[in-house]
């Protein structure tokens, strides 16, 4: 592709500028910024994956990732910006998810330990795992904050904080997961996912494209149920004392 | 069998009835020793000392937003007092396992909040927190006045009226020394309020239950409490048995919250 007819699908972006200004939807703004920020960022990460490609640093790679977690962390914590140590549950659970996944991936021989393959890798699951656990902490915070007469319930009978919040912490997993679960079930028929797309485009054979993007499924599923699970369980016990009581503050 | 927060000792006994055999707990006191509770630097509650007597039904009355709701919160330890010790027959309930104190201090809502599901599963969730599984469940439906068969009835499917024995019900599953009550009645039709009245007096009388409860309605307050307090603004203007509260007011505030002219709290 040309950089003149990349320049020249810019103009794509006109379209949502006038359909904001003809309805007044009033962000013409913030498309703009968008979309030089979008330029300007996978530039530099371009640059930057370049230099780590062609380096073939472990530690590099390392660093790769590890600033993607942080990053998708910041980010996934301003859902839950009122949560105490929310940045921290939700960075932990997003590196364990990729941890587990990506460690499995190439003890099973789908990817190598190669900057070409880890990162990109890293990348999809980071940035899933950011969205589920971005969904389950909203979720938790809303459900607790809504039905804190109801949780009062629970424990006046005599439950203890886990107990009482068992059913919003299975309500609020299962919220991070629904998207990916929902997506996988119309997988290849209403959507054609961006990796494989990326690889035919790409000129690999789509039957190799199909093989990539099946293990990207399975590893998606997998990274989310992770992510969601962890950072739910971390987060709940914030919102109760150590005696069993529902804390004020949300 | 029960054990007592003072002497650790253990006793029980039965009385019969014409539906079921009820076991009888033996009473508890309830004691509030300078007690403030602080919410966001705001004083929800002021140097409160009370004492709810053993077996008797205490009603808390007062304007909306004078802290009745609070108080009761404090006795089962759903929040703690910011100054002052609440006692339970002289003990500190801070001493207390949280989640026992709460199986023996029982605590009924203005809405039932009954779980998904059916009647029985409500009935059995507070026992089977604690690992028992063998609830009689009829016996305590019997209690509230409805037969066994609600047992395998959803709840969604009972009248509001119903709902709100239903989840008295749950709460004496654990088998309870006091029962707190917020508003029992206030989402109620006259028939079942008159039903969860009775149904007061009834566990007071046959199970020796200290309870606490709050209402807005003053005649309903005449009719069921042994002692009354009236608390506006956080503070504990007057306490007296029913009779003399209604006939004799010892306090000016009292006799215009009786009269129907205090106003009510902003929050």
């Amino acid at each position: 592709m040309s950089v003149l007819s990349l320049t020249m699908a810019s103009s794509l972006v006109l379209i949502s500028i006038f359909i904001s200004y003809y309805q007044k939807i009033g962000i013409e703004k913030e498309i703009i910024i968008g979309t030089i920020r979008a330029v300007v960022q996978l530039t530099i990460v371009g640059y930057i994956l370049h230099y780590i490609f062609s380096a073939n640093n472990v530690l590099f790679t390392l660093a790769m990732v590890t600033l993607m977690i942080v990053v998708a962390g910041n980010n996934a914590s301003k859902r839950g910006k009122e949560i105490p140590k929310v940045f921290y549950f939700i960075t932990f659970s997003i590196a364990l998810s990729a941890t587990i996944t990506i460690s499995l991936l190439i003890l099973f021989g789908n990817i190598h330990f190669i900057p070409q393959e880890v990162i990109p890798v890293s990348g999809m699951i980071i940035g899933n795992s950011m969205v589920a656990s971005g969904l389950a902490i909203s979720r938790l915070k809303d459900d607790i904050k809504n039905k804190s007469e109801e949780l009062e319930v629970y424990l006046s009978l005599g439950a203890t904080s886990r107990q009482a919040a068992q059913k919003i912490i299975k309500t609020s997993i299962k919220t991070g997961m629904i998207p990916t679960v929902d997506s996988m079930k119309t997988l290849g028929i209403v959507q054609l996912p961006g990796m494989m797309t990326g690889l035919i485009l790409g000129g690999v054979d789509p039957i190799n494209a199909v093989k990539y993007q099946i293990m990207v499924t399975f590893m998606l599923a997998s990274t989310v149920a992770i992510s969601c699970f962890t950072v739910t369980f971390l987060t709940y016990r914030t919102f109760f004392t150590k005696q069993h009581q529902l804390r004020q503050a949300f | 069998m029960l054990v007592d927060f003072n002497t650790k000792k253990g006793y029980n006994f039965n009385i019969n009835v014409t539906v079921v055999t009820i076991e009888v707990n033996y009473m508890i006191e309830i004691e509030f020793k300078n007690v403030s509770y602080n919410s966001f630097r705001k004083e929800i509650l002021k140097n409160i000392t009370i004492k709810f007597g053993k077996g008797k039904i205490h009603t808390i009355v007062g304007p909306s937003g004078a802290g009745k709701s609070t108080l009761i919160k404090l006795i089962n330890r759903l929040i703690d007092p910011t100054h002052g010790h609440i006692l339970i027959n002289g003990v500190d309930i801070k001493t207390i396992d949280v989640i026992d104190l709460r199986r023996r201090i029982g605590m009924v809502f203005q809405k039932s909040h009954l779980f998904e599901g059916t009647v029985k599963d409500n009935i059995e969730y507070g026992p089977s927190q604690k690992g028992d599984k063998n609830i009689n469940v009829e016996y305590y439906l019997n209690i509230v006045g409805l037969n066994g068969d609600y047992a395998a009835r959803d709840v969604k499917k009972l009248s509001g009226g119903e709902q709100q024995r239903i989840s008295i019900a749950r709460t004496l599953a654990n088998n309870p020394e006091a029962l707190l009550l917020d508003e029992p009645t206030s989402a109620l039709d006259p028939t079942s309020t008159e039903i969860v009245e009775k149904l007061m007096v009834y566990l007071k009388e046959k199970m020796n239950l200290t309870i606490i409860w709050i209402t807005h309605n003053l005649e309903q307050a005449k009719r069921v409490g042994d002692y009354i307090a009236l608390i506006n603004k956080g503070q504990l203007i007057e306490c007296a048995n029913t009779y003399d509260f209604f006939t004799n007011p010892q306090n000016e505030i009292t006799r215009l919250f009786i009269d129907g002219k205090l106003k009510e709290e902003v929050k």
